[in-house]
């Protein structure tokens, strides 16, 4: 039995494992002085702490990975760029724009969670493929709505022809004022309290979530749709606010992003995010059925380390910055491989692992 | 008669597109009376419990007949959840629990325990938290009750079967309201001490004024704790009568016995084939099918004979010729004409002139989607290189669709086959003539030993004499063995020359077919 | 009598025609329609229209048919298309790099591409056997991977032919490499056909004709019905003697192979050979063609394919001009995201092909 449970972990925790090993080997060959690693990981944990929360709640509910994350991710974007256009600035902007965000977030998330119910067993697929089609929306609104039939007032966010919004939007009224709210340095480490204060919160709702009522049918319909329908949960209706709460919470998380980054990058800001969300997370050892939130700041820890370190490190092996970009591309997508391939031999293996244990039974008794 | 019976069950008839399957039954059950309910499979015990219970296939299919009164009124469930609230409790042999959850949780699943939360007025009552104390000891209170001892906070994944089973049997005793619960065939799992414990807590139900419908094979199980016992056969309640003046070989009887003037068939009644040559010896076969369990099976079929295979639902009749055909993972030796036949192996089996028309006829048996023409012809095709035109020396090997037109007619004519033409997709046609496809599908291979599994389930009485009639003709004409699996029992003594009773996974005996029924009841409820 | 029930079933027939034709093809083909209806009235040339049209169809056409093998076998849309199409790029620089020429450095690309097709295919295909049930969303990300592993290795493998590395550096690939004086438009020229505005690549057609027939062909053949067999119901077929996994690889080669293919005949149409991230995204037009052709997730016929690829590439190439010519808006990359998007989700939510 021991044995067993060793090998489990070994496998639960190869992936870290692989990622200390990385980080270990290619953090001295960047030349990176420790001061700005620590600096810059703080910084990104408070940048994608709370969108990378947002993913846990879909695993709960047993629908996967939610790729289409992005979707609250274009709902917080057009919040943003519709507050600055209306010039409200800092915090109070910020809190305008989440709550601009929230109600498309929420109708969003209520059109992909029905769709999902649609395509139950391929959910990561098709929230895959949701992702492309809603950000075709999010594109003739923001490029051909957002003018004519959205008033846009301002020319400095308008693209020169008079519709449509600029490549890039400027947040500097906003910038980093959530994260410089409550100034914080330890040893030349700027610490984003006020971020983390936020983010903590998430956590604490996270972990309440878990303990009510709502919390315990979405572990139910997660792990098995047809005995939680027999008991009475609504399934249908449970997996929808699963993917609402999970929108809303990533358009909020995004919000927050772009506030430390200081502009949006209107067409692709929100395109790699889901990607590199969920790579993080799974760098951190959850798996597709399973997340917990030191998953969630452990993958942030080791997996933007590997950002930071790799193209430096690449540079220097090879002296081609390029190297370095590509191969954090590489690796954000194994890992993501890698996890759905470990999930799908696992659901397999569970089965005829049954099937193994009763034919050792009859052998025995054959014997 | 001081008192209303809890539950009257009057004139209950139901149909399945009319199908009769359940013809005036009534039953009366007192209040912590334990009701032992027995009968072959497809005697209607499954049904009228479901009708109880309010199952949606009932409603579906066109509702049903009759009156059940509980408690002196007149009910109507149109789902399990009425039922339930009206204090009726199933526990289904398949089991109903959250792998990841304790037993606590799976105990109270979606009745726990709740506090109101900040969010609950704001939101709903999902958004309350869990009262874990609370819940633990509504967990206890119940498994007291059931007088077994479960571990509350243990994994259901990491019980033990009988632990899940006694999980399940916690759930209904932790609902308030239960007055009724229908246990159905809950010691098939168990092991010998875990089904005693279990009728001890029915016994301790019944103390405490909860009625049990208790549904069993193992007949000696339904006398050490019935007050009263049920026999049902074909759709109607053949006997009941109270435990102490009654036996296993009583019930038996009931249960297989058949009305005399139906006994108008030429049975084979002497076993006169056993000069004949064995064509195929099975070994020591053990097969891993989920609910068909095979255990250490040794079996020789004759050359040119109709073998049945028999026995109760679950027993493992079913595992046999899956087991050797190799589409469940099993083990053992088998002998065709003198010849090891590797397990495991579809291909191989096929390649030995073995054909099987296997029961999932929906799941295995046909490509749903595909033509008439492709089911009759893709076995043949794919072992026997038929229906194949083939060019450069056989390096390319052409779908031949004239020759697959032609014998798919052939056989639609043959079997009557009720179809627009052959070209129709499978899944447009009835279950009967779906079936015959399956046979033709079969009989393209021109096998030397078929096996039929379950050939006449599910069809109609017409479809069902043509598709036996169809297998005794091959047999005969042709001289093909066959083994032949089926859980109607008179079935198979019309059909067969001799009969293999199949029991707790093992042959329980071989009869000739014409033996007395009595006799097969016995082999039947042998290992259960 | 007789004459009555011939008519129902053949109400009933065309009923059944227009259900399995869909609302969302019908609207895409009335779009199309539409487009092609409007286009001389805007002042869009239609000959000019139409071979654009038609060429865009002998580029992609192979791609598209790339996805008939592994529907067939009920491994799914092949979002995994990428990989086949790295195995295409490797034939494509190798033959360069070695120094081929003109149109016989598009058959040398052929050739060097089929080895690495058909290994990147085997290996595809193993695990995808493994993963039976999960096939589409790890063939994205298999996809994926494979591109952004690639994009190194187009850095760091010795090429050196001067017309395809950085010219600073002297090595690692460009992003584009013109096939000027290599393999550009090899096929089309072949007995092209030129009236007026219009100009029909025959060779490409040809080409792609070739391949088709032959994908029909192999579909009529003993492994062909076994492989349509396993993809609609694999317990099916394996009680019946066939060894689904076998099947399946072959599946999954062929389709990779045909991508390799497919690259190459994009390639020599388009003129340059694209690397790095451009294979990202090529799976997503393929597979949104075939299903807008008639598809599902589990049935394909080169019908589909024809079908779909001509309207996707219609609606791709005419919206545009005509959008443009009508209100000088240019919105046919968002309508394209769209539809083709729209069109997958269509199929992937539809209950019919719930797969067990």
């Amino acid at each position: 039995m021991n044995k067993i449970n060793y090998s489990d972990y070994l496998r639960r925790f190869s992936v870290p494992l692989m990622f200390v090993i990385i980080c270990a080997v290619c953090a001295p060959i960047s030349g990176l002085s420790p001061s700005y690693l620590c600096n810059e990981i703080v910084t990104r944990m408070g940048r994608n702490a709370f969108l990378i929360l947002s993913l846990l709640i879909p695993i709960m509910a047993g629908m996967g990975l939610n790729f289409s994350m992005t979707l609250g991710a274009m709902a917080g974007e057009i919040g943003l760029i519709l507050v600055s256009d209306w010039q409200i600035v800092g915090i109070p902007g910020m809190i305008l724009a989440m709550i601009v965000s929230v109600p498309i977030s929420a109708l969003l998330g209520l059109f992909c969670g029905k769709v999902l119910n649609m395509a139950k067993g391929r959910e990561m697929i098709t929230s895959y493929i949701i992702s492309f089609f809603i950000n075709g929306i999010y594109q003739l609104i923001v490029l051909y709505l957002m003018g004519p039939v959205i008033p846009i007032k301002h020319s400095n966010i308008k693209l020169p022809r008079g519709y449509g919004i600029r490549n890039t939007v400027s947040l500097l009224s906003m910038r980093q004022k959530l994260d410089n709210l409550i100034p914080l340095n330890i040893g030349g480490v700027k610490i984003p309290v006020a971020t983390f204060i936020i983010i903590f919160l998430l956590c604490l709702v996270i972990i309440w979530f878990r303990k009510t009522k709502l919390g315990q049918d979405m572990r139910a319909v997660g792990q098995d749709m047809g005995v939680a329908r027999d008991s009475g949960i609504d399934v249908e209706r449970t997996r929808i606010i699963s993917m609402v709460l999970s929108t809303v919470f990533a358009g909020i998380g995004m919000i927050i992003y772009l506030q430390n980054m200081g502009n949006i990058a209107t067409y692709s800001s929100h395109s790699q995010i889901g990607m590199f969300c969920i790579a993080a997370l799974l760098v951190g050892g959850a798996s597709v059925e399973k997340a917990s939130i030191g998953n969630v700041f452990l993958g942030i820890i080791l997996f933007h380390t590997m950002f930071i370190v790799a193209p430096k490190a690449g540079t220097v092996i090879t002296g081609d910055s390029m190297i370095g970009e590509y191969f954090r591309v590489f690796v954000s997508y194994a890992v993501i491989t890698v996890a759905l391939i470990m999930y799908e031999t696992n659901k397999r293996k569970n089965k005829s692992k049954a099937g193994e244990q009763l034919a050792l039974a009859q052998e025995e008794a054959n014997e | 008669m001081s008192k209303a019976p809890l539950l009257e069950m009057k004139n209950i008839k139901k149909d399945f597109f009319g199908n009769q399957v359940l013809s005036d039954i009534n039953l009366t059950i007192e209040e912590g009376e334990v009701v032992g309910l027995c009968g072959e499979n497809g005697a209607g015990k499954s049904t009228l419990m479901k009708i109880l219970f309010g199952a949606d296939v009932i409603r579906e299919t066109g509702g049903y007949g009759g009156d059940i009164i509980l408690d002196s009124q007149k009910v109507s469930f149109q789902s399990p959840f009425d039922a339930i609230a009206a204090g009726i409790g199933m526990v289904h042999q398949e089991f109903s629990l959250i792998p990841g959850f304790t037993a606590t949780e799976n105990i109270l699943l979606n009745r726990e325990s709740k506090k109101k939360s900040v969010l609950s007025d704001l939101f709903s009552d999902r958004m309350d938290t869990l009262d874990r104390k609370d819940m633990d000891r509504r967990a206890i209170e119940s498994i007291e009750k059931m007088g077994v001892t479960i571990d509350k906070n243990m994994l259901i994944s990491n019980m033990p079967v009988g632990h899940k089973q006694f999980t399940e049997i916690a759930r209904e005793l932790s609902k308030e309201q239960l007055k009724l619960l229908i246990l159905d065939e809950p010691t098939a799992v168990l092991t010998e001490k875990e089904a005693e414990a279990l009728l001890d807590s029915i016994r301790g139900m019944s103390k405490r004024g909860i009625a049990v419908i208790f549904i069993t094979h193992r007949l000696g199980e339904i006398l050490a704790v019935c007050d009263k016992v049920v026999t049902m056969r074909d759709g109607y309640v053949v006997n009941e009568s109270a435990t102490k003046d009654t036996s296993v070989q009583d019930i038996t009887k009931w249960m297989v016995g058949r009305d005399v003037a139906d006994s108008d068939v030429a049975y084979v009644t002497e076993d006169t084939g056993a000069d004949k040559n064995i064509i195929m010896s099975i070994k020591n076969l053990w097969v891993d099918m989920p609910g068909e369990t095979v255990r250490n099976v040794s079996l020789d079929v004759r050359e040119g004979e109709i073998l049945g295979i028999g026995g109760l639902a679950g027993q493992g009749k079913l595992g046999i010729p899956n087991g050797v055909m190799g589409l469940y993972h099993s083990g053992g030796t088998v002998t065709f004409e003198g010849k090891d036949i590797p397990l495991n192996n579809p291909r191989k089996c096929l390649d030995s002139s073995f054909a099987f028309v296997s029961e999932d006829r929906r799941g295995v048996g046909l490509l749903l989607d595909e033509s008439l023409e492709w089911n009759v012809s893709f076995p043949a095709m794919q072992i026997q290189d038929k229906f194949l035109k083939k060019y450069f020396g056989g390096l390319l090997k052409w779908r031949d669709d004239a020759a697959i037109r032609e014998v798919t007619d052939k056989y639609i004519e043959e079997f009557k086959i009720k179809c627009t033409g052959s070209t129709q997709k499978a899944k447009e046609l009835s279950g009967g003539n779906q079936q015959k496809i399956c046979l033709a599908k079969a009989f393209a291979l021109e096998p030397k030993l078929l096996f039929v599994s379950e050939p006449t389930r599910g069809i109609d009485v017409g479809a069902k004499a043509l598709v036996l009639d169809a297998l005794k003709k091959f047999n005969k004409e042709q001289g093909v063995t066959i083994v032949m699996v089926s859980s109607e029992l008179e079935e198979l003594r019309r059909t067969c020359d001799r009969i293999a009773i199949v029991s707790g996974g093992k042959v329980a005996g071989i009869l000739p077919a014409g033996e007395q029924l009595e006799k097969f009841g016995e082999l039947m409820l042998k290992n259960c | 009598m007789t004459e009555k029930t011939n008519t129902i079933t053949l109400s009933d027939r065309v009923k059944d025609i227009a259900k399995d034709f869909g609302l969302p093809r019908l609207i895409i083909t009335g779009f199309l329609v539409l487009l092609l209806v409007v286009s001389p009235f805007v002042g869009a040339d239609l000959p000019t229209q139409i071979s654009n049209i038609i060429n865009r169809f002998s580029w992609n056409g192979i791609l598209v048919l790339a996805m008939v093998p592994m529907v067939h076998s009920g491994c799914g849309l092949n979002f995994g298309l990428p990989l086949g199409i790295i195995s295409g790029l490797l034939g494509a620089t190798l033959s360069i790099e070695l120094g081929f020429s003109g149109a016989f450095s598009f058959l040398m690309a052929i050739l060097l591409a089929t080895p690495f097709a058909l290994v990147f295919g085997c290996i595809y295909g193993w695990l995808l056997n493994k993963i039976k049930g999960g096939e589409m969303m790890i063939a994205t990300y298999v996809g994926f991977s494979s591109v952004s592993l690639m994009c190194m290795m187009w850095l760091l493998l010795p090429y050196h032919s001067p017309n395809m590395v950085w010219g600073m550096a002297g090595k690692g690939l460009r992003t584009t490499i013109s096939l000027e004086g290599y393999y550009t438009q090899a096929l089309a020229k072949i007995l092209q056909i030129n009236i007026g505005n219009l100009s029909i690549p025959t060779g490409s057609i040809l080409f792609f004709a070739l391949l088709a027939f032959g994908m029909w062909a192999f579909l009529h053949t003993k492994t062909g019905t076994a492989m349509t067999a396993v993809g609609s119901n694999p317990e099916f077929a394996r009680s019946s003697g066939v060894n689904v996994d076998k099947i399946r690889l072959i599946s999954v080669v062929m389709s990779t192979w045909l991508a390799a293919i497919g690259i190459l005949v994009y390639e020599q149409g388009f003129g340059f050979i694209q690397l790095y991230m451009a294979p990202f995204y090529m799976a997503l037009p393929a597979v949104s063609a075939i299903l807008i052709g008639g598809a599902s997730v589990n049935k394909a016929s080169v019908m589909n394919v024809i079908i779909g690829t001509i309207l996707f590439q219609g609606i791709v190439t005419m919206t545009p001009t005509v959008m443009n010519n009508m209100i000088h808006l240019d919105m046919s990359e968002v309508i394209r995201i769209i539809v083709s998007n729209g069109m997958i989700l269509y199929a992937l939510t539809r209950k019919t092909e719930e797969t067990k």
